[in-house]
């Protein structure tokens, strides 16, 4: 019902001229002027495209991709970190505001505005039934992913499906969607946003807009500037792969911080985890992990170990491995198990490296045969007996051995044994636009009153480091929904204004 | 290279003692067995159907395991558009068509009589052959038995053109084939499916009953194209249709009813000696008469479905076989009703002749076409609703 009486309203009360708007093509004439546009086709522009034309506005979204790759790094997603106070269909028991606050401050390590984090987190306590209304469903974690079932609530199908949803949701309320449309720079008139300019040259000028077109971890050339050359003269970056699309180039993001917008977040900073180093450079999405670490050792290509594979679980660590990758020799790891670790851990995509001697198994994923076998063999002595439980922080560590692996430490003695070579996997960069609690988009700490910015490129602004399964989708629908609404709002005064 | 690799993982699993005797893979059945590797270390669709929770038992996937798989799949296209890996990614993953490649090669492999299995590759024509076939034995046999396709009207009475025992014969050894073709052949599939990785213990009778509970109803509800949300599968596109369910079932219970007629008619025939023809009122005829309609509206709805659908599902080169088999049902159910309606006319020898005709080109072709899919189907919801019931041997931790 709300829906039919916000579309009712935005097309009695704006179609003075009787046209047809969502029929009308999009001209430049002042009078065709789109109320909202929305750069970017993720999961924030998606919600600002749909709460937008919910309020009554019409609504323009370019997406940089074509079709098939539609939908940002939405499309590797899979939850949604949910703030509740009681079990709620898919999510067992409760998770407060505080306890969401207190983790989101762990991972963060203060780096956040809890304004706007608290913002985030109520949110996410009652945005699902709007999320259903266009067509995402829920269901319970996937298995092997047990851990998050009282926190996140999975979208039935992952991320695709529910970019899938929204777009299908956005067209059927009359959201006009160009592919293929990616945006160069946007015309500012002081701070308030007039047109935007497309790569084809186009200028598409709107009364309001919404800019929701990522980070730029697919920038290879800004990473490999962003986190310089190493010690041993390497550019760490060369040897990165990026987790999500091959799309989010930042072009916007840059051009907003050259046009002087207010910016948050570590510009040198990615979020990245180890993943296979087989893995595609773009889109490897979910399946390229390997959750074989904490079940074995990690050496690097000098055969030699460099921390403690069993600190924490898994899902507690992952994160921290892309980085102790990157600082390897060679941006590269390989993770080694015996027969005993088999079925015991998510399968990776794709196979490891089999050998039934550890020296065929060096030699194989070429590593130097003497030092790896060292490494194994000191591993292997320094582990104690204990009862090895991989639920648990067990007591299976190392005594003597630097650095020591204290828990899961078992020796590496049962053949077949089997390596996996580890990159460091971007998943997002850190760097965004300062909003307010209305996603505007600031400069000298002034806010825009028609420019908005909701998803990854103001992330920052609520988690300025680290990271928690599910909190990005949480901040993207928070504050595209913010975004969406706002610029609506925005539209409808620059009318006043006008009239 | 596909190939290769399965190769290659078959002989590690074998190095590792997990499987004792590995057949070699097929292409069509490699490539499910490299999309199974990637969907296994995704999981994203676990939600939308018994092919993934499935899938999550196994680490390796072998020729049991494909062939298992491929038959729990229902083409219902929800995981390919909500695959990330999907074309034009270059994992390529389309799980729908990989596992329609490989049920056509099971319903090839496990056919008897085997010579008989190349029937399914050339399903159109098999169907055409089968069709022109019956319908001219059946019009040379009314023109022999009555020197005259238009005796004129027989009071609706069939039997002064076919005789009953005569029929009964035809159909009965014909449908007694169909079933001993169809038996033999998913009793080999399920041995075959039984070799699959992890050797179980054998279920307990309680087991036993609960799961075949659980796959009858699977089957009657057509549960896995509900999509796990209840909003049904795919078709045209990215958006959720009942109606392919909807369609299927007119279908399947139209069938259903036809053949319950055919039964009632029979047991009326033999137990109390009521011949036909029998009163538009009376149980034989209501049932044909519902059962036609169903299997009138059921084929009609999944032809036009079928055309509309993307491309992308499913294996396109059988789309003959699927388009044929719908049409073969969709004359069965015309000709039955066009025969009910003019019953009393000239016309009723030569439309029995046609109805008899098409209804035995279906009984003759029901191994070696489309109809085959429910049987395997059955078979793989079944061995998934045992072996859900069965404690996992893999014990993955967490990511």
């Amino acid at each position: 019902m709300a829906l039919h009486d916000a579309r009712t309203r935005g097309d009695n009360g704006k179609n003075d001229d009787g046209v047809g708007r969502k029929a009308a093509p999009l001209r430049m004439k002042h009078a065709n002027v789109v109320d909202v546009l929305v750069i970017g086709g993720g999961n924030a522009a998606l919600c600002a495209a749909l709460m937008a034309r919910e309020a009554g506005a019409s609504v323009l979204l370019l997406e940089a991709s074509p079709r098939a790759w539609r939908g940002g790094n939405s499309q590797h997603t899979r939850n949604l970190r949910c703030m509740h106070d009681a079990p709620q269909d898919v999510l067992i028991e409760a998770y407060s505001e505080e306890e969401y606050w207190q983790d989101l401050l762990k991972v963060t390590g203060g780096i956040t505005n809890e304004e706007l984090a608290r913002l985030t987190i109520r949110a996410s306590s009652n945005c699902r039934d709007w999320m259903r209304s266009h067509g995402v469903h829920f269901q319970p974690p996937l298995s092997g992913a047990l851990h998050v079932a009282r926190t996140n609530a999975f979208f039935m199908g992952g991320g695709k499906a529910l970019v899938n949803a929204y777009f299908r949701s956005a067209e059927k309320l009359g959201v006009q969607v160009r592919y293929e449309t990616p945006v160069t720079s946007v015309e500012l008139d002081g701070d308030r946003f007039v047109a935007a300019h497309t790569a084809s040259g186009e200028r598409i000028a709107a009364k309001s807009c919404v800019l929701a077109a990522g980070g730029f971890e697919s920038n290879i050339e800004w990473l490999r500037q962003a986190w310089g050359q190493n010690e041993r003269g390497e550019w760490p970056a060369d040897n990165f792969l990026i987790r999500g699309t091959r799309f989010n180039m930042g072009v916007l993001l840059k051009h907003m911080i050259d046009a002087g917008a207010d910016t948050i977040g570590d510009p040198t900073q990615a979020h990245m985890v180890a993943i296979d180093a087989r893995a595609p450079l773009f889109d490897g999405g979910i399946c390229t992990r390997i959750d074989c670490v904490s079940l074995g050792v990690v050496v690097n290509r000098e055969g030699v170990r460099f921390y403690d594979e069993g600190e924490d679980f898994w899902p507690k660590r992952y994160a921290i491995w892309g980085r102790l990758v990157a600082q390897q020799p060679g941006q590269v790891g390989y993770s080694i198990i015996d027969q005993k670790a088999v079925g015991r851990f998510m399968p990776p995509v794709f196979p490891g490296t089999m050998a039934n001697t550890l020296e065929e198994l060096a030699r194989k994923l070429g590593l130097p045969e003497t030092a790896f076998i060292k490494t194994v063999h000191d591993y292997n002595a320094a582990c104690r007996p204990g009862n090895f439980d991989h639920t648990a922080l067990d007591n299976c560590a190392t005594a003597g051995l630097t650095p020591a692996k204290t828990h899961w430490a078992r020796p590496i003695d049962h053949a077949p044994f089997y390596g996996y070579p580890l990159k460091p996997g971007v998943t997002f960069t850190y760097l965004g636009l300062k909003v307010d609690a209305q996603a505007a988009v600031h400069f000298g700490g002034r806010a825009s009153p028609n420019l908005f910015v909701a998803g990854e490129m103001m992330a920052g602004n609520v988690l300025g480091k680290g990271y928690t399964a599910g909190v990005g989708m949480s901040i993207g629908t928070a504050f595209g929904r913010i975004a969406g609404t706002q610029a609506a709002a925005a539209a409808r005064r620059s009318e006043h204004a006008a009239a | 290279m596909q190939q290769l690799e399965a190769l290659r993982r078959e002989a590690v699993a074998l190095a590792a003692g997990t499987q004792s005797v590995i057949p070699i893979l097929s292409a069509n059945e490699a490539e499910v067995s490299r999309q199974m590797q990637i969907c296994n270390a995704c999981r994203y669709c676990e939600g939308f159907c018994a092919v993934f929770p499935a899938m999550t038992r196994r680490l390796e996937f072998g020729k049991a395991d494909v062939h298992y798989l491929a038959s729990l799949c229902h083409n219902c296209g929800a995981c390919l558009h909500a695959c990330q890996y999907a074309p034009p990614h270059e994992f390529a993953v389309n799980v729908p068509q990989a596992m329609a490649k490989v049920r056509l090669d099971t319903y090839t492999d496990y056919a008897w009589p085997p010579a008989l299995g190349a029937l399914y590759k050339r399903n159109g024509l098999t169907l055409a052959l089968a069709t022109a076939f019956a319908l001219v034995l059946f019009l040379l046999l009314a023109l022999l038995a009555r020197g005259t396709l238009l005796p004129g009207p027989l009071q609706g009475n069939f039997y002064a053109v076919f005789g009953h025992n005569l029929l009964g014969l035809m159909f009965g050894a014909v449908f007694a084939l169909a079933v001993l073709a169809l038996g033999i052949g998913v009793t080999r599939f399920w041995r075959g499916v039984s070799s699959a990785t992890e050797a179980q213990d054998a279920p307990t009778p309680d087991l036993r009953r609960a799961a075949s509970a659980e796959a009858v109803s699977d089957v009657l509800s057509l549960k896995y194209l509900g999509g796990g949300h209840g909003q049904g599968c795919n078709n045209a596109d990215d958006a959720f249709t009942l109606w392919r369910r909807r369609f299927h079932h007119f279908t399947f219970y139209g069938f259903g009813l036809c053949f319950a007629a055919t039964s009632v008619a029979t047991l009326y025939h033999y137990l109390l000696g009521r011949h036909a023809p029998y009163a538009l009122s009376s149980p034989p005829v209501l049932l044909g008469t519902m059962g036609g309609i169903g299997l009138l509206i059921g084929p009609i709805g999944l032809l036009w479905l079928n055309l509309r659908r993307d491309p992308a599902h499913g294996d396109t080169a059988q789309r003959p076989m699927d388009r044929g088999f719908i049409t073969l049902l969709l004359l069965v159910s015309l000709s039955g009703l066009a025969l009910l309606l003019w019953r009393d006319s000239g016309a009723m020898a030569v439309l029995l002749a046609l109805h008899l005709g098409v209804v035995m080109a279906l009984f003759l072709t029901l191994p070696y076409g489309k109809f085959a899919h429910g049987i395997f189907r059955s078979a793989a919801l079944l061995k998934y609703a045992i072996e859900k019931r069965q404690p996992n041997t893999l014990a993955v931790a967490g990511d």
